[in-house]
């Protein structure tokens, strides 16, 4: 894959006009945004007090409860809403991070060559092989009090090896261009020539990767929280997937919504990522445009 | 992004030696040979994992003793009294000092001897993942199988029919299958599958084999292994064989642009051969890489998996080494796994280099 080659400030530009070209990306774009004004501003707009209710056990779904009652009669519906918030402000950071280790090392091992990369790669191959899944859960039972933030480190700090190579290789076909050549012979220094004249050229494969990075941080996030490994605090759809399947809620009729309404979310969110991020591929990529 | 293994460029002393005015003497051939880096480095690479998990596992907070004094004094008991009757019914000291655990588990590590487990004290740990990996490797296995088998031949006629409805049908579904975890995928087909439809029953699914059933070559058995395996089966076909139509039908839209392809349809040979023999092969070749690193993301998934369908395969065998801190246990899986993973990667490597011999030359793909 090579780095698009428009210059960095049209990047932006050429994202959204790459988002808003297909009609698959701008239904992607839609799918996201709506999932994200649900979860971020919904909680405004409802009465979040959300009482148990003895009483109204699995209660089924009618005008009062829109999606029924769970197993401590509190509204689904209003778990629903509360509940987007943190799987994905984790799977954001975890992201975030992920990205922010994989362009700095692969930034570095591509550009500066030599012994550095040699022992870059050597760690990279140790952390790919172990199935990224069962060291996230071993270093996550170890911080089993785990705030989100630590847990969006931990996913954070098994999931960059990927990226980092083929952020190494880009940065290892950009350094041979004319124009970094040209900032080499000017003498203005490693790090100013990698952050400041070879980075910004993979901007758009750089965002790309960060759309894929979240979706791989919220699988693993709500995989962990179905594994009951991580501190049952908020409302989250994570432990409302994790509540009704272990309670074998689903073979319960009225108990259906609660399981199925957090999964659906889940699955709108990533289904729009997943078609943003391809049809991005697409436009920010000049080898894929043509066919 | 996965092929980016294969692009990286070897070590320095991957490359055979430039001069070949005078050919090296055979150790030093051997110990430069292509296969001898990979396993060389394979070695390495279990070697220091197994140290991480040693010091990992004792870093997390609390070891058996707690663990199971906890779970006793919830029924009552008073923690002096529990902890007394866990170190008794354990086989583990909490008084060995860090060292001496450590040279007991390199000693170990060196001879191939994975201990015993601390839970079980009469339990080898081999003996344990013995009776649990072969679900895992036999669910997993037959599902990459399929998947590959499938995912291929569906983004070949993708690639061949391409912008045509069939083509964006299946696109549509590939990227939907690709976006949704692999354990939402298993709960919507029971949920769908066994309540909705009734198609079959989920809670007598669970498990590896029906109670009363003898292992051995029998029909029975092996029908029944199938029986309990589908819907694992059926879960991992579903949520990679999406992966595999896109990569392949990109892989094949590129062959099909290929001068050979042309000069062969030039030369009248029939479709299906310019299919097979031109268009697949050399499509299929790029793709033998990933096959075995999707393998090592299948074991990590299967820990999900295998928790959603209640499936008694390793993942629930190391969720549980988690939970009670059994470390000879939960070392002797990472090291399994991860020399599963390994293997899987020197066998692609090997079919690779075969299929390609310009890799075994320059020790790298060029992509």
């Amino acid at each position: 894959m090579t780095a698009t080659t428009a210059p960095a400030a049209g990047v932006w530009g050429s994202i959204w006009q790459g988002l808003t070209r297909s009609t698959s990306g701008f239904l992607g774009l839609c799918l996201v945004l709506s999932v994200l004004l649900f979860s971020f501003v919904g909680p405004l707009l409802v009465d979040t007090h959300n009482p148990t209710d003895v009483g109204l056990i699995w209660g089924p779904t009618n005008a009062e409860h829109w999606l029924g009652t769970n197993h401590e009669g509190k509204d689904t519906f209003v778990q629903l809403v509360l509940g987007g918030r943190e799987p994905i402000w984790v799977g954001v950071a975890a992201a975030l991070i992920t990205v922010a280790i994989a362009v700095v090392l692969g930034g570095i091992a591509g550009y500066v060559r030599g012994r550095v990369d040699h022992l870059l790669l050597q760690l990279t191959d140790i952390t790919m092989t172990i199935p990224f899944i069962v060291l996230m859960l071993v270093i996550a039972s170890f911080y089993r009090t785990a705030s989100p933030l630590m847990v969006a480190f931990i996913i954070g700090l098994v999931t960059w090896p990927y990226l980092m190579r083929s952020i190494r290789a880009q940065v290892l076909s950009l350094r041979e261009r004319e124009f970094i050549e040209a900032a080499r012979l000017q003498d203005l220094g490693t790090a100013r020539i990698l952050f400041v004249e070879v980075l910004p050229n993979m901007a758009g494969y750089v965002f790309i990767n960060f759309i894929i990075a979240i979706t791989n941080a919220i699988y693993a996030v709500v995989g962990m929280y179905l594994l009951g490994l991580l501190p049952s605090t908020a409302d989250n759809w994570g432990l409302m997937i994790q509540q009704a399947w272990d309670n074998n809620a689903f073979l319960l009729p009225t108990a259906i919504p609660f399981l199925l309404a957090p999964m659906v979310m889940i699955m709108l969110f990533q289904i729009g990522l997943v078609t943003m991020s391809r049809s991005l591929e697409q436009a920010l990529n000049p080898r894929l445009r043509d066919r | 992004m996965a092929t980016d293994i294969a692009a990286s460029p070897p070590p320095p002393d991957a490359r055979p030696p430039a001069s070949a005015a005078d050919p090296p003497a055979l150790p030093l051939r051997v110990w430069r040979h292509y296969l001898f880096v990979k396993v060389r480095k394979s070695v390495v690479v279990v070697f220091v994992v197994a140290n991480v998990t040693f010091f990992l596992a004792r870093a997390m907070p609390g070891d058996p003793i707690d663990v199971m004094a906890g779970r006793l004094t919830q029924g009552g008991m008073s923690m002096a009294e529990a902890r007394v009757i866990a170190t008794n019914s354990l086989a583990f000291d909490p008084d060995a000092p860090l060292w001496a655990q450590w040279w007991d588990f390199f000693v170990g590590l060196v001879t191939l001897d994975l201990g015993n487990t601390i839970t079980r004290p009469a339990v080898g740990v081999a003996e344990a993942i013995a009776a649990y990996l072969p679900w895992t490797l036999f669910s997993i296995g037959v599902g990459t199988v399929v998947s590959i088998v499938l995912g291929l031949s569906l983004g070949m006629v993708m690639a061949y029919r391409r912008n045509r409805f069939l083509d964006h049908a299946l696109s549509v579904a590939a990227s939907v299958l690709g976006a949704v975890p692999n354990y939402l995928i298993a709960m919507l087909l029971v949920v769908g599958g066994g309540l909705y439809l009734g198609w079959f029953d989920p809670v007598a699914l669970r498990g590896t084999v029906s109670p009363g059933v003898a292992p051995g070559f029998t029909l029975e058995f092996v029908g029944d292994a199938f029986y309990h395996a589908g819907l694992p089966i059926l879960t991992y076909v579903l949520a990679i064989v999406g992966t595999w139509m896109l990569v392949m039908k990109a892989s094949t839209t590129e062959v099909l642009s290929e001068d050979y392809v042309t000069v062969a349809r030039a030369r009248g040979l029939r479709d299906g051969r310019i299919a097979i023999a031109y268009v697949g092969r050399n499509a299929v070749l790029p793709l033998v890489a990933q096959i075995a690193i999707s393998f090592g993301t299948l074991v990590g998934g299967a820990v999900f998996v295998e928790r959603v369908l209640v499936y008694k395969g390793v993942g629930g065998l190391l969720l549980d080494a988690v939970n009670y801190r059994d470390y000879p246990l939960l070392q002797g899986l990472l090291i399994v796994v991860t020399a599963c993973v390994v293997v899987a990667n020197l066998v692609a490597d090997l079919l690779y280099s075969r299929l390609d011999p310009r890799i075994s030359d320059q020790g790298a793909a060029t992509p």
